[in-house]
């Protein structure tokens, strides 16, 4: 007997199957259905074109109200080029210098940026050739990182930095002197500040111990560097080791196999107040970093910066012919629009 | 078998013989192989060691789960690694392992691999889980189990029932396995189960004891059942099981199917049954017939794929330029000269260019991968359940009166709906109701024409929801503990509600099968209370007194004019030529017991001899035999003597006294229904009901017992029958030999009570019924008058068949006692057969049906399902060929498809018939015929089919010239069709079908279904779908690209063979117009997007290849590039996958035209991948080198500069699927806007918590600097812009200038109702007045010649044309039946105008007719329903539906003559209709002065309005739906 009650289903009230009557579930969910007529596309493209050219004005202004000046010094200083092509005289030591004339006056902050071309930095295994983990100043087994073969070397000494971005570090420097009425004053160049602050304060930072040469006690330098990290800045010791800016900055590989990287900023003191006034100039450089095997060039550039970046007038001129050709496409409908209305009509038999 | 003697009670006693057997090891013969052996359990265990052998067989346990916790990760991941592309990303991700060409870090790779993988494994798992919990509730279902130690039934749980065990059974309780019948409460062995669940069938079937144990004198005692059981391996067949009973004095009794019990099924209306478990769990039939869902691919994922094989072809070329490029970047260096930035491998030494770029190739692979989409398999099949919820959900597509909604059985061809271009449909019970109606009938050549039963049916125009209700009503009282006898056992609960049918093999027809089984089948008010007609009743009434008075002469019933003998026996065939259960309505299901012998049907050779020799001493031995059961089963019989005195002193003598020698009285509880007398049986007999098989059955049964001739009870052998004036009469089923499709027929074989002579009633197809009539000789008169009868019968066959009815024809047949015992010996020996049983029983049933003697015929209406012409008109707008496939009778489908305007009237038809034997060649030259004269745009000339008996009716209806496509309807019978099949002929017969607008296949067969759409589906490569409903349609919806089951009447077979179920042809409209179109709309623009998305994201990686010496470095961030797919850009796609509507439905349904896009793949054309493919290399050339040139020769570097371009490319895609969004809901807005969100947020918090990233990631802070800096906003806000400039710019130009159909639907959308209305009133206004304007020209005599040629048999051999006086008597039959609408609306006002309105409906004001449209349509489908009209073209400025009535009977094959002096007077048309009117004379001139009057007054409308007007009428569905 129970058992045939407890077949007795619960189906009693058994709900409809009729589904719900809700917008979400019969797809009616209030909706905006653009339409492309005439109205909303010709406005369409007359605001983006006047939009593209009011930016474009603005940014090709700012561009042009950009100074700087780029002087390529891979061929004035070939006997250096040459020297350096052979990689046994790497601690043979040559100057060279390069002279220029500023016309006028570079106001407001100058900066001093070192170029190179045909320097593949975003070449795949060169991009991954560091490790991070060392720069922050951990004790990491950096054999198991992406630094080699610039890991350790044959008897097991680590090098620090390790990898092949540090290895290959631009070791040019460049001095630049203002010629000033025959007497020469060197322009005072700042080396700090040059790095993004999160790099010099975050991602970059020494081994902790007393002192530098102790944190890097028990490393080697890199194969082609001349000094050892804690040396690079022997004058400052909040920019030496793995902090020190040029390391930083070098570290941070650029996108392109031309680019350019700051190099020191021109302290405004003095005659420099204002900026780089007019005048004969000449960068000395003390020329380390071969690039003729790799058919490149070096560049030393002074520029200014504005909002909107560098002396780069592209993106303006990108919105401007954007925005031409915007209202142009605008106009063009607009005539096909008055010449094709009468033809307007509705649902066609097919 | 010895060593299948025993084993312990919990040892399944079984030996499992076959495949098992096979893969042990073990040579058995053959035989052997092919059967099981079932013990029973409770013998006493003999041979433990056999245990472990046995352990094979399947136990009742449902384990429907693929896994289990354990095999769960490696067989999910075993079956996910089918899909080739998760082997590919896995090869990938595996990839990055190896150190000298990794991209990645390895981990991170392997993270979208295992995300997809996971997804997809919760997915299966969820599944899985679900199908755990129903498997536990079934499982754990109690039932009675007979128990060895406890020696009696114990409640267990069904997973612990086994093989071998005896099972007892109650009333309403769920079957747990197949068991085998062993006994029966009920006094003839008798038990009645539902199978709904398994076939949604809800009459209910008998199911028999094996017969020794219904012999048994005492009760069924499990203990003592030492026989062993041999039968079949277990099958999926349903219908079949056949097997042997090996008793212990070694006899052998057959079991059939009529012996089991299946699993899933419901016991009803008896009290107790016992069996042993045959077979159990999976092995059950049930379980072997649910092979779960389906999977098909979708021609656009077909598409789909050979585009992903482009884009694999894609990125081989740029990994091989990229390769290339690197080998020669190396090489460039020389070998000596390495820069420094060419970092040297791990252990020192530089690579040559040539294996570096080999390297190179592999790290490509890995950093391009994300051009193959790896989540676009998963989106898909999310859009599609989406999509699939979406379709279930809509409102529409449920239909209230079954409470049932759509099915998607296949979740992933939802966007097939959208491209279907041919519809194969079957006719009866998917465009009809498959509620049949006795319409009228023809008894020995003598048509009665029961009008006032039309006039009542014109009154159920109605749906009739509230009969409907009201019938089931009583059945639903629950809790009602009544079982019939009253000296029953127990009380048990008995209740409608115990129906619902737990979930076991078929679960998800279930549920829907409950909701079925409340309602009695086929038993609506319209389909019941059938009016007798006059004439034929008094012929009745009168037969009925001959035979009392013969019978109280003791007469023979030879004296009876033969008419009147026909007529009798006319309706003892409807009444008992058939498998109809009564049912007794206060007791719902309950069987009416009235029992006058105690016979089953003959099943040996002694059992005939004994029952048909005339000694008394035989039969009282078998008296005391059947005594001695029912004694023991009931307390409570009496003889007939009995009965025959207190319930009838009319009793023939004879038959009293043959009868009284066997006969008892089952008298347990309905001895009322015996004492029922002949006059007083009437008031009672509306109470009973019958359950049919199939609905004509209970139609037949319905109309005999309107002319008081009602069957009142069945039993296996018997079948009681109530006439008047006679009381009751017992007939004694000898056999029954059922319907098939290939005989078409069935009969029953029956002693007929008042003659004691064997009858065969046949009833069947006309055509083959026709065939087996008895050769008369044309010499004596006799057989004169019955060749005269029979060609009578034939002419009113086909008038039936014009008229759109389903005709069957009633045979007899008298055998002599040895023409029986002959046959009878052969047949008895097929049934005992195991092998080839059903080939054996074909012929025996052929051997028996012949020789037969005409009774009538009848005919029974199948109505029109709601919607069903409005429907086709819609699909077919919407460019689809409708194809009906029918196994009905030419006429019959015609007539329906002119009905549901597949074929219109002024359509031109084709019709090829088949007569000759040497059919082959005259077939090919006639298809060549009939193609070379389509494609000379139909020539003038009507081809006469002269080769052969063959006809070809060619009815041009524009003259030559006429350069207008025409539309041409074909029509081919079943035999023509056979040989159209053919591979010789197939081409041309496509060629002949492809040009046709409708294509008609009649009298086909299920497999000539099944080959028609096959070879559409190859030939024309063009996208099916199959709809039909019943058994015969499975192959069918099998075949076809889609198929759709309506969940009708005849049961689930088609629901459960197809991939979407409907509830209603109507259905179908909404079905594939809005959300076909939508779903293939939808996920077309979703995957042509994502292959955009994807070429144009690795198309930057690409460019970049140029920059760093083709390195295979990429700016963008790894983890950004991993993701990107996964997270940032996948949630607005989806949404709009899901949710974009490019139209909304109205427009979609209001014009149907619009489907056409996704037939002609608008949406996805092979080009539009290449247009896609060239769009991503111009975006992302523009987001890669505005960037490139902003920050050229700055000191930017890698990640500053590549996050900048993810920003860019992010948008670009958003604001690119913006443009592609056509709706943008809440949900849209949100989505993009999250997933912008979620970038920056994603950006912002990764690189302020990365100093130290895997490299080569190394952004740390770089977002947030960026955001500081305006040139980041500079460039990305220009860079987007320009990209998608020229798509902007494209879908302007080409949505104002030269706007699709779909654009120009959107436009449309936007519309107020009323502007949209009156634009789609004068679009279809035109197109009608082109067609009108058409018809005006060509105008000029052309009969439906198709319609006279199928007739010019019948005109042949009956001289009825030419004589006026039947002529006239025909069409005034016509007439009235055309009439009735009138007389119908009378009756309501409303209605009347409404009918007015219909037939003349540019009278009805606008407004009545948007008010009353649904009305209105009911009506046309009424009217329609009736008439015939082939192709009568009637005069240019008239409306065609005006003049339906006039033109429905001129264009009748009969009047076909009038037609023509209609069409002669044409000078105008008021003129043209009165004088019309003359000439068909003065009846016709009553009947149509109403008609006469309207149409003048409608003329006066028409020279007023604009033609335009008139159109609107044709086309106002259009405009309200």
């Amino acid at each position: 007997m129970e058992d045939t009650t407890s077949f007795l289903p619960r189906e009693e009230a058994k709900p409809s199957r009729c589904p719900d009557n809700s917008a979400f579930k019969q797809q009616r969910l209030p909706a905006w259905k653009p339409q492309l007529t005439i109205a909303s596309v010709l406005s369409t493209f007359f605001l983006t074109g006047a939009f593209c050219l009011t930016v474009g004005v603005c940014l090709v202004l700012a561009a042009n109200s950009v100074r700087e000046i780029q002087i390529d010094y891979s061929d004035k200083c070939s006997d250096c080029s040459k020297l350096r092509e052979n990689s046994s005289n790497w601690n043979k030591e040559c100057h060279c210098s390069v002279n220029f004339t500023l016309k006028e006056d570079i106001l407001g902050d100058v900066f001093m940026y070192y170029g190179l071309q045909n320097f593949y930095q975003n070449h795949r295994r060169y991009v991954m050739s560091r490790s991070d983990a060392q720069l922050l100043g951990r004790n990491v087994n950096i054999q198991r990182s992406y630094c080699a073969p610039f890991s350790t070397y044959r008897n097991g000494t680590p090098m620090a930095p390790c990898g092949a971005i540090a290895n290959s570090m631009f070791n040019d420097t460049i001095d630049l002197f203002y010629n000033r009425n025959s007497s020469v004053i060197q322009v005072p160049l700042l080396k700090t500040g040059n790095s993004w602050w999160t790099d010099k304060n975050v991602k970059f930072r020494n081994p902790e111990l007393y002192n530098l040469s102790s944190a890097f006690a028990g490393t080697a330098r890199p194969p082609y560097w001349q000094k050892p990290v804690y040396l690079l800045d022997e004058e400052d010791e909040r920019n030496n080791g793995y902090v020190n800016d040029d390391f930083i900055v070098w570290m941070r590989v650029s996108a392109f196999a031309t680019f350019r990287n700051l190099y020191r900023r021109v302290r405004r003191v003095r005659h420099f107040a204002q900026g780089l006034p007019a005048g004969n100039y000449t960068f000395q450089i003390s020329y380390n970093f071969p690039v003729t095997r790799f058919k490149g060039r070096k560049h030393v550039i002074l520029s200014t910066v504005v909002w909107s970046g560098g002396s780069n007038p592209f993106l303006g001129i990108a919105y401007l012919v954007s925005g031409t050709a915007a209202i142009l496409t605008g106009f063009v409908i607009t005539g096909i629009h008055l010449k094709l209305r009468k033809k307007k009509t509705y649902f066609q038999k097919h | 078998m010895s060593q299948g003697t025993a084993g312990g009670e919990g040892a399944p006693q079984v030996l499992p013989e076959g495949k098992e057997r096979q893969r042990r090891g073990r040579r058995r013969k053959k035989k052997e192989s092919k059967t099981r052996l079932v013990r029973s359990s409770l013998l006493l265990p003999e041979a433990e060691p056999e245990k472990s052998k046995r352990t094979v067989l399947a136990c009742n346990q449902l384990k429907t789960t693929k896994y289990t916790a354990l095999s769960f990760l490696p067989k999910n991941l075993f079956e996910q690694f089918h899909r080739l592309a998760n082997v590919y990303f896995v090869f990938i991700a595996l990839l990055n392992f190896v150190p000298a060409v990794n991209a990645f870090q390895p981990e991170l790779a392997l993270a979208p691999v295992l995300f997809i993988l996971a997804v997809t494994a919760i997915k299966d798992l969820w599944e899985d889980y679900s199908r755990y919990r129903s498997d536990k509730e079934i499982n754990h279902m109690e039932c009675l189990v007979y128990s060895r130690n406890e020696k009696k039934y114990i409640s267990r749980y069904w997973k612990e029932v086994k093989v071998g065990d005896f099972v007892q059974l109650r009333c309403n309780e769920i079957i747990p396995a197949d068991i085998l019948l062993l006994s029966s409460s009920d006094p003839d062995g008798l038990c009645h189960i539902e199978t709904a669940n398994l076939d949604g069938e809800t009459n209910l079937k008998q199911r028999q004891v094996v017969r020794r144990f219904l012999e048994l004198d005492s009760e069924f005692d499990p203990l003592k059942f030492t026989s062993v059981i041999e039968c079949e391996k277990p099958n999926n067949d349903l219908s079949r099981f056949r097997g042997y009973i090996i008793h212990e004095s070694g006899k052998r009794d057959g079991l059939f199917k009529e012996n089991l019990l299946l699993r899933g099924c419901t016991i009803r209306n008896t009290e107790e049954v016992a069996g042993i478990v045959i077979y159990a769990g999976h092995e059950t039939k049930a379980l072997l017939n649910n092979n779960g869902p389906r999977y098909k691919r979708s021609k656009l994922e077909r598409q789909m794929n050979a585009d992903v094989l482009w884009c694999v072809l894609i990125l081989l070329i740029m990994c091989l330029f990229s390769a290339i490029g690197h080998g020669l970047w190396v090489w460039q260096y020389g070998e000596k000269k390495k820069p420094i930035f060419d970092v040297p491998g791990p252990d020192g030494k530089y690579l040559s260019p040539v294996l570096a770029s080999m390297y190179l190739f592999l790290t490509v692979i890995i950093v391009f991968q994300v051009l193959i989409p790896i989540s676009l398999y998963v989106s898909i099949e999310i859009v599609k359940i989406c999509q699939v919820y979406f379709i279930h959900q809509d409102k529409d597509l449920y239909d209230e009166e079954t409470d049932s909604q759509l099915q998607c059985r296949a979740l992933n061809i939802t966007e097939d709906l959208g491209q279907v271009q041919f519809i194969f449909s079957d006719k009866t019970g998917t465009l009809t109701e498959n509620k049949m109606v006795f319409r009228r009938c023809t008894v020995s050549g003598i048509e009665y024409s029961h009008d006032d039963n039309a006039k009542r049916l014109a009154m159920y125009q109605e749906p009739d929801s509230e009969e409907e209700e009201a019938a089931p009503k009583g059945g639903t009282l629950s809790q009602r503990d009544s079982i019939c006898s009253h000296q029953s056992i127990k009380v048990i609960h008995r209740s409608q509600s115990t129906k619902t049918h737990r979930r076991t093999g078929s679960r998800a027809e279930a549920k829907r099968a409950s909701i079925l089984s409340k309602h009695t089948a086929f038993s609506s008010p319209m389909e019941k209370d059938i009016m007798p007609d006059p004439r034929l009743l008094e012929k009745v009434n009168e037969c009925a007194k001959h035979l009392e008075v013969m019978r109280s002469h003791e007469q023979p019933l030879s004296y009876l004019s033969p008419e009147l003998c026909d007529v009798f026996d006319f309706f003892i065939a409807l009444t008992i030529c058939n498998t109809v259960v009564v049912t007794a309505p206060n007791q719902p299901r309950q069987k009416v017991r009235d029992r006058f012998e105690l016979k089953s049907p003959v099943k040996t050779i002694e059992d005939f001899i004994r029952r048909f020799t005339p000694s008394r001493l035989t039969s009282g031995s078998n008296s005391s035999s059947s005594s001695s059961l029912a004694t023991s089963k009931s307390m409570h019989r009496f003889g007939l003597s009995v009965l025959s005195s207190t319930s009838t002193d009319s009793t023939l003598l004879k038959l009293e006294e043959k009868l009284a020698y066997s006969a008892q009285m089952n008298n347990n509880g309905y001895s009322s229904q015996q004492g029922r007398t002949a006059g007083a049986g009437a008031p009672e007999e509306g109470e009973l009901r019958y359950e049919a098989e199939s609905p004509d059955e209970a139609a037949l049964v319905y109309a005999a017992r309107a002319y008081n001739c009602s069957l009142v009870g069945r039993l296996s052998d018997q079948v009681s029958v109530e006439l008047p004036h006679l009381g009751t009469l017992s007939f004694e089923v000898l056999h029954t030999l059922g319907f098939d499709s290939v005989r078409k027929r069935m009969s029953v074989v029956v002693r007929h009570p008042l003659t004691d002579e064997i009858n065969v009633y046949t009833k069947g197809a006309d055509s083959v019924v026709m065939d087996l009539l008895l050769p008369c000789s044309s010499d004596d008169p006799r057989g004169k008058h019955q060749k005269k009868i029979r060609s009578k019968t034939q002419n009113y066959l086909n008038l039936y068949a014009v008229d759109g009815l389903r005709t069957l024809c009633i045979a007899k047949r008298v055998l002599s006692k040895e023409e029986y015992g002959c046959w009878l010996k052969a047949h008895l020996e097929a049934e005992s057969s195991i092998e080839n049983r059903e080939e054996l029983l074909f012929q025996s049933a052929l051997r028996i049906e012949k020789n037969l003697h005409l009774l009538g015929a009848t005919g029974i209406e199948d109505r029109l399902q709601d919607g069903v012409p409005e429907t086709i008109a819609s699909l077919r707008k919407a460019g689809l060929q409708i194809w009906v496939l029918t196994g009905d009778k030419q006429e019959t489908a015609v007539n329906i498809a002119y009905a549901c305007k597949l074929l219109d009237h002024d359509e031109e038809i084709i019709t090829l018939n088949a007569e000759s034997p040497n059919f082959q060649e005259t077939c090919a030259v006639l298809l060549e015929q009939c193609l070379q004269c389509v494609e000379s745009k139909f020539s003038n000339n009507t081809i006469d089919g002269a080769t052969g008996n063959m006809t070809v009716g060619f009815t041009p209806l524009y003259p030559p010239s006429s350069s207008v496509l025409s539309s041409l309807g074909l029509v081919i019978d079943g035999r023509t069709l056979a040989y159209a099949l053919e591979p010789a002929l197939e081409d041309k017969f496509l060629a002949l079908a492809k040009r046709c607008r409708s294509v008609l296949c009649c009298r086909s067969t299920p497999l000539q279904k099944s080959m028609v759409v096959k070879l559409v589906r190859d030939k024309l490569k063009a996208m099916t779908l199959a709809i039909g409903d019943g058994a015969n349609d499975v192959s069918m919806i099998q075949v076809a690209d889609v198929g759709v089951g309506i969940s009708g009447q005849e049961g689930m077979q088609a629901v459960m063979a197809s991939d979407f179920a409907i509830p209603r042809f109507r259905h179908l409209e909404k079905l594939l117009l809005v959300h076909g179109h939508w779903c293939y709309s939808r996920l077309a623009n979703m995957v042509l997007y994502f292959f955009y998305k994807n070429a144009m994201f690795v198309a930057l990686l690409f460019w970049y290849q140029f920059y760093c010496g083709f390195s295979g470095s990429s700016m963008i961030d790894q983890w950004y590039l991993i993701f990107f797919n996964l997270f940032f850009s996948s949630l607005p796609q989806l949404i709009t996958g899901v949710l974009d509507k490019d139209v909304p439905a109205e427009v979609l349904i209001a014009v149907p035209q619009l489907y056409k896009s996704g037939q002609n793949m608008e949406e996805y054309q092979p080009h539009m991948f290449w247009m896609n493919m060239i769009d991503a290399m111009y975006q992302s050339l523009v987001c890669f080198f505005i960037p490139y040139f902003t920050y050229y020769d700055s000191e930017v570097d890698i990640f500053s500069w590549g996050t900048p371009i993810t920003t860019i490319a992010l948008f670009t895609i958003i604001l690119h699927l913006a443009i592609e969004t056509k709706t943008w809901t809440f949900l849209h807005w949100s989505s993009c806007i999250f997933s912008i969100v979620l970038f920056f947020f994603v950006a912002l918090v990764y690189n302020a918590s990365c100093p130290v990233c895997h490299p080569p990631s190394n952004p740390y802070w770089t977002m947030e600097r960026l955001m500081g800096d305006p040139m980041f906003y500079f460039t990305c806000i220009i860079s987007p812009v320009v990209a998608l400039l020229p798509r902007f710019l494209y879908r302007t130009l080409q949505g104002t200038l030269f706007p699709t159909q779909l654009q120009l639907g959107r436009q449309l959308s936007k519309l107020s109702p009323e502007t949209r209305t009156q634009l789609l009133t004068k679009l279809n206004g035109k197109e009608t007045m082109c067609q009108t304007q058409l018809f005006a020209d060509s105008f000029f005599p052309s009969l439906g010649s198709n319609a006279s040629d199928s007739y010019k048999a019948d005109n042949q051999s009956t001289p009825l044309p030419t004589s006026p006086q039947t002529r006239e008597s025909f069409f005034q039959e016509h007439a009235k039946a055309e009439h009735k609408p009138d007389q119908t609306a009378a009756a309501s006002p409303q209605g009347a105008l409404l009918y007015e309105g219909n037939k003349l409906p540019s009278s009805a004001s606008s407004l009545e007719r948007s008010m009353g449209f649904h009305e209105v349509r009911c009506g046309t489908a009424e009217v329609e329903s009736l008439p015939v009209g082939t192709t009568f073209p009637w005069s240019s400025a008239v409306d065609q539906a005006d003049f339906s009535l006039l033109k429905w009977i001129t264009s009748t094959p009969l009047f076909s003559h009038i037609g023509t002096v209609l069409q002669v007077s044409s000078s105008s048309l008021q003129n043209e209709t009165q004088d019309s009117m003359c000439v068909l004379g003065s009846s016709l001139q009553v009947d149509f002065k109403g008609l006469k009057e309207e149409s003048s007054n409608n003329l006066q409308d028409k020279t007023k309005g604009t033609p335009t007007d008139h159109c609107k009428n044709d086309n106002s569905e259009t405009t309200f739906l």
